[in-house]
């Protein structure tokens, strides 16, 4: 019992990670209706600042924390602004976009590994002592905890400001139709790069996470396309179904390696997308489906 | 540089070529975007295989069992996944394609993940060449009957389609499984050239490039998709010497094109003697105004 309820541990912080990540695509998903495949190489970026800082630098963790989540934020708005602003200009098909940010990540990657930084796998500086807490015959990894209240904690203050704020109430509107928004005076250009930004800093976060929890390596970013489908699990554009579905994703994950065989771990988590696509292509959660099933 | 080099190149133009013919059907003619091909690929690639090593079939029948079963993989993939639109239909083949390769990974029969060798080489650039032709001269035909018109009706408004009275959903069926057939035979004849498969061959990376050439090539045109098999095949290759750099070149590159010229190197337009001399004579009277273009720009 004891194991089942390690596994179940080791998945919801997995999983706390992934909802990280599957809430930037989410964001980005319910504005513009596109993919951003771009996602991954933000977070591989967040994960690169957070080890230099901490190595060559020599910052304390906290430091090296808001390094990583600012200068990925700020990379996504710069993407936003170089290579989707222009097709947005244009109405250009949802799959420019695609094809847009996958340049992107092909671009982002190999910088990372042509430049000095070179294709090595790096391990962070250990922040957090490897001893784990022991509650009840379960032990619990210190840096598990710290991964799931610090996402907790993003995911928390994110849906604060979009509930509660004024651009949060512009990022609603535009989500449900962007171009109405627009034409009710939502300055909806700066709302775009709000949500690309915020995108962007959770995408740090995680990044600095899961660099901690594994290594830093250039393909980290490949990383993102559990959370993606993680939130088409939990419906696209639709926020506490991304964090849902990756939350259950994490659990499923983790009872696969745990229970299976971890070879199947990605297969299952392939197979849930096909499954889910046919089944209720909207996800859990979805909005409205008129335009997509 | 020695022929052997060139030929190296030529071959897996070539091969590269037939996959995208058969995307650009799909994505150019009929307007489905697919992440998945390199799934088509790899089932066509495994299927010839065994087919030449553990039936001993000859190399052609071979290719034509392994462009089948990709057909087969499509119809099944197709029946379930193609009433879902655009952007999910993408995001299903992606998963597909995946998939499919997760599967490879773990069957011991072909090697698994750590690969099939000893695949008897039968590609050389005479055959390429030969059904590259073939395949080009299929498509042309399709394109130019009643079902390549009824495709492209979908691909400009599926519902007026569906009112006139096309039967949107099997367009979509044949489209994708004669793309899928075509990918099919890329990947056997991608085995049978290096001589070695390998499931971390098909990676979504590979999904992404053949649709990459077919947008650089332009929507809705073949001779878009040669040039842009021939072009961005070799491209990385005379890039070599760059080594490191040459993807993150090939990166901006793309960016680029999708902001500067989204249609494509051809824009829709097709190298026809027909053309070339329209051309000719736009070039004569240069200078006069020019008249709107049909079939270009469909923004």
């Amino acid at each position: 019992m004891s194991a089942f309820f390690q596994q179940l541990i080791n998945g919801l912080s997995i999983g706390s990670v992934y909802a990280l990540m599957a809430v930037g695509y989410s964001l980005v998903y319910s504005i513009m209706n596109f993919s951003n495949f771009a996602h991954g190489g933000v977070i591989m970026i967040g994960a690169y600042i957070g080890f230099f800082s901490m190595t060559a630098f020599k910052l304390p963790f906290t430091a090296a924390f808001c390094f990583a989540a600012f200068g990925a934020g700020i990379l996504a708005v710069a993407i936003e602004r170089i290579a989707y602003s222009p097709l947005r200009k244009r109405n250009a098909p949802f799959l420019y976009f695609i094809i847009s940010a996958m340049g992107v990540s092909i671009f982002l990657e190999n910088i990372i590994i042509a430049s000095p930084i070179g294709p090595t796998f790096r391990t962070y500086p250990r922040v957090f002592s490897a001893a784990p807490f022991n509650i009840g015959g379960v032990n619990i990894g210190r840096l598990d905890v710290t991964m799931f209240l610090i996402s907790a904690i993003s995911l928390a203050v994110l849906v604060f400001i979009i509930e509660k704020t004024r651009t949060g109430m512009g990022i609603r509107a535009s989500a449900y139709s962007l171009r109405a928004s627009a034409l009710m005076g939502v300055n909806t250009d700066r709302i775009i790069l709000i949500v690309f930004g915020m995108g962007g800093f959770l995408a740090g976060i995680a990044g600095i996470l899961f660099g901690m929890k594994y290594t830093v390596y250039p393909q980290i970013g490949n990383i993102t396309i559990k959370s993606f489908i993680a939130a088409v699990f939990g419906g696209l554009g639709s926020l506490p179904g991304a964090v849902i579905g990756s939350v259950l994703l994490g659990i499923i994950e983790t009872f696969t390696s745990g229970y299976l065989s971890s070879q199947f771990r990605d297969l299952i988590a392939f197979v849930l997308l096909i499954f889910i696509l046919v089944v209720r292509p909207k996800g859990l959660m979805g909005k409205i489906t008129e335009d997509k099933a | 540089m020695d022929w052997f080099y060139i030929k190296g190149i030529l071959i897996l133009s070539g091969i590269n070529l037939m996959a995208v013919l058969g995307l650009s059907l799909l994505t150019g003619f009929t307007g489905l975007f697919s992440f998945g091909h390199a799934g088509f690929m790899a089932i066509g690639a495994y299927v010839t295989a065994m087919m030449t090593i553990k039936f001993h079939l000859p190399f052609i029948p071979s290719l034509l069992i392994g462009a089948m079963g990709a057909a087969l993989a499509s119809l099944f993939i197709g029946r379930l996944t193609l009433n879902l639109k655009g952007d999910y239909f993408c995001i299903a083949t992606l998963g597909f394609g995946e998939a499919i390769r997760l599967i490879l990974d773990n069957v011991q029969y072909f090697g698994g993940a750590r690969g099939w060798p000893g695949i008897p080489m039968y590609t050389n650039l005479t055959n390429v060449v030969i059904l590259d032709i073939i395949g080009i001269a299929i498509l042309v035909n399709l394109i130019r009957s009643r079902h390549g018109r009824n495709m492209k009706a979908i691909r400009e408004e599926e519902m007026a389609s569906q009112t006139i009275g096309i039967n949107v959903f099997r367009y979509k069926m044949i489209a994708l499984a004669i793309s899928a057939a075509f990918a099919g035979v890329a990947g056997g004849m991608l085995g049978h050239y290096l001589g070695f498969l390998q499931p971390k061959m098909f990676q979504l990376i590979k999904s992404t490039e053949l649709t990459i050439i077919v947008i650089f090539g332009g929507l809705g045109s073949i001779s878009g998709s040669v040039i842009g098999a021939l072009v961005l095949t070799s491209l990385p290759e005379l890039l070599r010497t760059f080594a490191k750099w040459r993807l993150v070149v090939y990166g901006v590159a793309v960016v680029f094109i999708m902001i500067t010229r989204p249609q494509g190197l051809m824009g829709g337009y097709e190298i026809t003697a027909g053309n070339i001399k329209k051309l000719i004579s736009r070039l004569a009277s240069f200078g006069r105004p020019r008249q709107q273009t049909i079939g270009g720009d469909k923004e």
